[in-house]
């Protein structure tokens, strides 16, 4: 189980969010969505500890953690057990796709180079890029760029895998792939947290989406029933504006 | 004066003097052997140099990277002095001012000396580079590392510094080379280096520009052959990560 408690965020005078609560069990895959601006990235960065949370409790399987006073092994412990997908991908430009995905199981798991390779070759199979392993990332096109991303989420074994709109960089092109790679995770019942405006996607594979705006999480629940009918006024009008863009046919 | 001079040189010419002498090829050709013998002194302070400079300015580098409190302030403080006063000054400094404060250091020579000034003077150049390639690191790499769990140990000798080493490469070799040249300056601290050794041979013979110009020869050969190496080694450089 995944469980945010009155998390807050705070840039100096400027309060991101204050007291999020939300909650995700085993195999549950939820999509976030809301206006640019909102806080939805900041959220997933204080899942993983990458921004420093000023209140709130963070629970992750059996680790449970203050989460403005954790300590440096907890927030490892917290890092072993959440993966992140960047939207950018952040590769590590200096390591091949197979050593991308295997660097966490070599460096933090300890698993010896030659388990790690041999699992990382499964994940490239499973990724489709078994023929890309000795590619650096410069060389890879963006959608096969953020594959070996998800993979590199994929080989860290994590509860939870956070996605930050791991489409949206890419050329129109390379979308589908990186979708399908998604939903495959998801009919394994990866436990996953996307934040992204892929409708069709999120209609698709989410068993709960959440609007955010402004800090708040204004409504959730299950994609037919908020796409199809959204109870406030701003969620209502936030996905008329994305669904004139972005269909869900 | 303009006039007597040109009278003196048509005077001079229409006499049959020569108004040039030819170069004694002879002469240099003698010296080389001489001076290349003190070739391996030169290399040796400029290797011994960077060797220690590149350690020094490493640590300063993690220093300014991690702002660490306190010696932040310092590093900063010992990067501006050793950029912002000339190397003369700071061999000087070392070598004849700092015995009269530092008792102890009377039994500096100049060899150790010299090795002192350009190990601070150009740490404090290559700690700015190294910096500047570290932080051109992409951040969301060091993210992505993070965020697989990795500790900021692992995360700068794994991921940060393979790549930044890459990029400061040529800069610091660009600096090994000035320190080659730079160890000239040993000879104003009374070291019989090559420099040194070119001066007293041209004192003896008062063949003062055959002398300068081998020693010149010398030095640009041995920068040439380096500058080489540095395109051959940007060249691989260049081509890591790509495929
Ligand atoms: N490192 C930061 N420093 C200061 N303000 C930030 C930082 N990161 C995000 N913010 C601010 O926090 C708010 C939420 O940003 P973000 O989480 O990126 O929103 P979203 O992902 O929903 O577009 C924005 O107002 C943004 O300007
Ligand atoms: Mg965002």
């Amino acid at each position: 189980m995944i469980a945010l408690n009155g998390i807050t965020k705070r840039f100096g005078a400027h309060t991101v969010f204050e007291n999020i609560d939300l909650t995700l069990e085993q195999g549950e895959i939820i999509v976030v969505i809301g206006p640019s601006g909102t806080g939805k990235s900041t959220l997933l960065r204080c899942i993983n500890y990458l921004e420093t949370p000023d209140a709130g409790r963070l629970t992750v399987g059996n680790l449970s953690l203050d989460a403005k006073h954790a300590t440096r092994r907890e927030i490892l412990a917290l890092r072993r057990r959440t993966a992140f997908v960047f939207q950018n991908y952040a590769l590590f430009a200096n390591k091949t796709a197979l050593d991308n995905i295997c660097e966490g199981m070599i460096v933090v798991d300890g698993l010896s180079k030659a388990e790690a390779h041999a699992r990382g070759r499964e994940i490239l199979e499973r990724i489709g890029l078994a023929d890309k392993a000795n590619a650096y990332p410069a060389s890879l096109s963006g959608g096969q760029q953020q594959r070996v991303g998800i993979g590199r989420a994929m080989a860290a074994k994590a509860e939870v895998i956070l996605f930050d709109e791991p489409t949206s960089a890419l050329d129109p092109e390379w979308v589908d792939e990186v979708l399908a790679l998604m939903k495959h995770l998801a009919l394994e019942r990866q436990t996953m947290i996307v934040v992204s405006h892929e409708m069709q996607f999120a209609r698709e594979v989410a068993d709960r989406v959440v609007f955010m705006d402004e800090g708040r999480i204004i409504e959730q629940g299950p994609p037919d029933e908020l796409f199809t009918n959204p109870q406030d006024e701003r969620t209502q009008r936030f996905l008329r504006k994305v669904l004139a863009n972005n269909p869900i046919v | 004066m303009l006039h007597a001079t040109a009278e003196t040189l048509l005077g001079r010419v229409l006499s049959g003097d020569p108004i040039m002498h030819v170069l004694d090829l002879d002469y240099m050709l003698g010296l080389l052997p001489i001076l290349l013998g003190y070739l391996p002194l030169t290399l040796e302070m400029a290797g011994a140099g960077m060797v220690a400079a590149l350690v020094l300015a490493c640590l300063l580098a993690v220093v300014r990277v991690q702002r660490m409190p306190g010696l932040n302030a310092l590093a900063m403080l010992f990067i501006s002095f050793f950029r912002g006063t000339p190397l003369l000054v700071q061999l000087f400094l070392f070598y004849y001012g700092l015995p009269q404060i530092l008792t102890f250091l009377v039994a500096i020579n100049g060899i150790t000396a010299t090795i002192l000034g350009l190990t601070l003077h150009f740490s404090a150049y290559m700690a700015e580079s190294i910096r500047a390639a570290i932080v051109g690191v992409d951040r969301s790499q060091t993210e992505a590392a993070l965020s697989i769990g990795m500790t900021q140990g692992q995360l700068m000798r794994r991921i940060v510094l393979p790549q930044a080493t890459r990029v400061a490469t040529p800069t610091l070799m660009n600096y090994f080379i000035d320190m080659i040249k730079a160890t000239s300056l040993a000879f104003t601290l009374g070291v019989t280096e090559l420099m040194g050794a070119t001066q007293k041979e041209a004192a003896g013979s008062f063949l003062y520009f055959e002398a300068f110009l081998m020693v010149a020869v010398i030095y640009w050969v041995v920068v040439e052959l380096l500058s080489w190496l540095q395109r051959r080694l940007e060249k691989r450089l260049n081509r890591a990560y790509q495929r």
